[in-house]
């Protein structure tokens, strides 16, 4: 214990006079909270939609209101003529046009399909199908207003942005913030943890404390500890932010969402362990940590992109990326309040309990 | 300690590296009170013999044991008997010289009285106590070699490894750790210490010369030297590069100089040789007579001369 200690301790003061290693425990989060909160905002608020009203009428000028009056959409302002649709959308006026055709009003109590034409610029796919599913949502509500013979009453859908984005079925949830959770984690710990016992190979320093009558395994806690504390900090922080910054709702319990977060931070410290082993130098070891982690998770791991709609290779390498099931714990735990994870936690136990083996196993074979 | 068992034995150690064979066949033992010298130039084994014994290589034959613990066996309890120093600094830059202390002191469970106690006794003979705040990276070169001494001391070693502890050391740095060195086999621990440098040979105890892995001689300083089984000539004087000329000139098969510095160093087996040696020199500007052949000379006849060093 005693040595567990001193070496944790002797830890802190390398991280606290390292500035290098502040930066990444403590800035990184923070930018990837700024960066990936603020910019995915941006993106789906404000887009500006041009108005063709061929019709002029009262119902088709309601439903224009109806449209415009959201966080999402601004007015780019009216179109007098078809002929000024495309070279709007050459100078980037507006994203998309709605096209309301003469003779709409009548059509609506004559016919029972009336027609509004949505031309959307397709050049930023996600800013496309964002506005595609936002109009379609206003047009649909505007209908069943009328169906329910009070046009235009019903409110519009706020949660729209998260919903088109992602996936329909699961109402303003917000993804992102869970998603930075996973991957801040396993980032700062894998990354942190691997450089830090490479720098010992690097320097000798690992060498003479081999001398000493430390076991691997004492090793092995103490290197790790302060950077669990790190680790869970971090976590911590981005989850505080998502909470009160960017209102992502929470509806489980903290303390069963720090349990498993334990589990996957422990899955990353032993894969930062084993990037050490393998890894000669504290280049390396940066460089294998990233691709190990950063890309996985960012990409496979459905953290933006729905593992749903990948091809089947790609699905099954997301099978093995632990952010995978983290991701579906801490999701369902803060946006659907559920305790039990049986599958996912299940599999991430057995990969902490795989990869810690394996790092200790490795370890003693490096100190023969 | 007890005085019956050997504080460093080894046996016939082999180790290979793919294709070298970094330790042939080595044996040694160092007494309490005892300083060895294994020396030899790089390559030779000294580090990996080193490490053997550390546990931190695991030989392919042979054993090696200290404290009459083996060191492969009960690695865990060996190291508690070890003071090793490698021979890159390998301390924490980053940390100060007391927290570096606190830190090795902590890894061997020195309790917290006694490292009070032994921390002031190495911090007033290493003449580091001024600079205990200090970060390590920031002592010259000659501290940062006490301070790693003191570290490998603070759990009161019964056997303390110290592979080339003098490289690269200033020469006063040097000699005053040589006196702290002396002052601690006083105490009766048994030091194995390694070097490049022939002329610290004849400070040592006893010393094994070492050659692709295995011991080519051993015994103190005067032993090893009569080991020399050849005749020796030294030349000295401004006429020494000519001298030289005319001596490979000469194309005697069993005759071989070496250039020290200012003087040459000519080795020999017969007695004509010597003569004739003396006749090619006569008109060269140069002092010729015999000398007490050094470790140098020693290490070089035996390893050029003996049929087994040499294959």
């Amino acid at each position: 214990m005693r040595r567990i200690l001193a070496l944790a301790r002797k830890e802190t003061y390398h991280i606290l006079r390292d500035p290098r290693s502040l930066m990444v425990a403590i800035i990184m989060p923070i930018a990837m909270v700024i960066l990936y909160g603020y910019a995915i905002d941006m993106e789906l608020s404000d887009l500006p939609v041009g108005i063709l009203d061929e019709d002029q009428s009262p119902a088709s000028r309601e439903l224009v209101t109806r449209m415009m009056s959201s966080q999402f959409i601004v007015d780019a302002g009216r179109l007098s003529s078809r002929e000024e649709v495309e070279p709007g959308f050459r100078r980037g006026r507006f994203r998309a046009v709605v096209v309301i055709p003469r003779g709409f009003a009548e059509s609506l109590v004559r016919e029972p399909v009336s027609r509004v034409q949505v031309l959307i610029d397709g050049a930023d796919a996600t800013t496309a199908a964002a506005v595609d599913n936002y109009l379609r949502a206003a047009i649909l509500l505007f209908n069943s207003g009328i169906a329910a013979g009070r046009p235009g009453s019903a409110e519009l859908p706020m949660g729209a942005r998260v919903r088109v984005l992602f996936n329909p079925q699961l109402e303003s949830d917000n993804f992102i913030v869970p998603g930075l959770v996973a991957i801040v984690l396993v980032m700062i710990c894998a990354l942190l943890t691997s450089i830090a016992i490479t720098r010992e190979k690097e320097t000798g320093t690992m060498e003479q404390v081999l001398t000493t009558p430390i076991t691997p395994r004492q090793l092995v806690i103490g290197k790790v500890l302060p950077y669990l504390l790190i680790g869970s900090a971090d976590g911590a922080l981005v989850l505080l932010a998502g909470r009160f910054v960017f209102g992502v709702p929470m509806h489980g319990s903290w303390w069963v969402l720090a349990g498993y977060s334990l589990i996957y931070l422990l899955i990353a410290l032993a894969l930062g362990l084993l990037i050490s082993a393998v890894a000669a130098t504290q280049r390396v070891a940066m460089i294998m940590a990233l691709m190990a982690t950063l890309l996985p998770t960012m990409l496979l791991s459905g953290f933006i992109f729905p593992r749903a709609s990948m091809p089947w290779p790609l699905q099954w390498i997301g099978q093995i990326i632990p952010a995978t099931y983290y991701l579906e714990v801490i999701r369902g735990i803060m946006l659907k309040g559920r305790i039990w994870f049986p599958l996912e936690g299940g599999v991430m136990v057995g990969m902490a309990l795989l990869l810690m083996a394996m790092a200790v196993k490795k370890f003693e074979t490096t100190m023969e | 300690m007890t005085d019956t068992v050997i504080p460093i034995l080894v046996e016939g150690l082999r180790k290979r590296y793919g294709e070298i064979n970094a330790l042939d066949g080595l044996s040694l033992r160092v007494e309490h009170g005892e300083i060895v010298g294994l020396i030899g130039p790089d390559g030779a084994g000294k580090t990996t013999a080193m490490g053997t014994v550390c546990g931190l290589v695991r030989p392919d034959d042979g054993f090696a044991r200290v404290m009459g613990l083996d060191c492969r066996e009960e690695g865990q309890r060996v190291k508690e008997h070890i003071g090793y120093m490698p021979q890159r600094f390998s301390l924490y830059s980053d940390l100060t010289v007391a927290e570096n202390l606190r830190f090795f002191a902590d890894l061997f469970e020195v309790s917290s009285s006694e490292r009070r106690e032994r921390q002031e006794r190495l911090m007033a003979f290493s003449g580091l106590a001024p600079f205990l705040g200090r970060r390590a990276g920031a002592l010259s070169g000659g501290m940062k070699q006490k301070l790693a001494l003191c570290c490998t001391l603070i759990h009161t070693p019964d056997v303390l490894i110290l592979d080339e502890p003098t490289t690269g050391v200033d020469v006063v740095s040097r000699s005053e750790f040589w006196t702290i060195l002396r002052d601690l086999a006083g105490e009766g621990m048994a030091l194995l210490v390694s070097t490049p440098y022939m002329e610290e040979a004849a400070l040592f105890d006893r010393l094994i010369l070492m050659h692709r892995g295995r011991a080519v001689a051993s015994g103190t300083p005067g032993e090893v030297r009569s080991r020399f089984g050849q005749r020796l000539l030294e030349v000295t004087g401004p006429g020494i590069a000519k001298a030289r000329e005319r001596i490979v000139g000469l194309r005697w098969p069993g005759v071989d100089v070496h250039r020290f510095g200012d003087r040459l160093h000519v080795v020999h087996d017969l007695e004509e040789e010597d003569a004739g040696i003396r006749e090619a020199l006569a008109r060269v500007d140069v002092r010729v007579g015999p000398v007490e052949p050094t470790i140098e000379d020693t290490f070089i006849s035996l390893v050029t001369h003996s049929p087994e060093a040499a294959g």
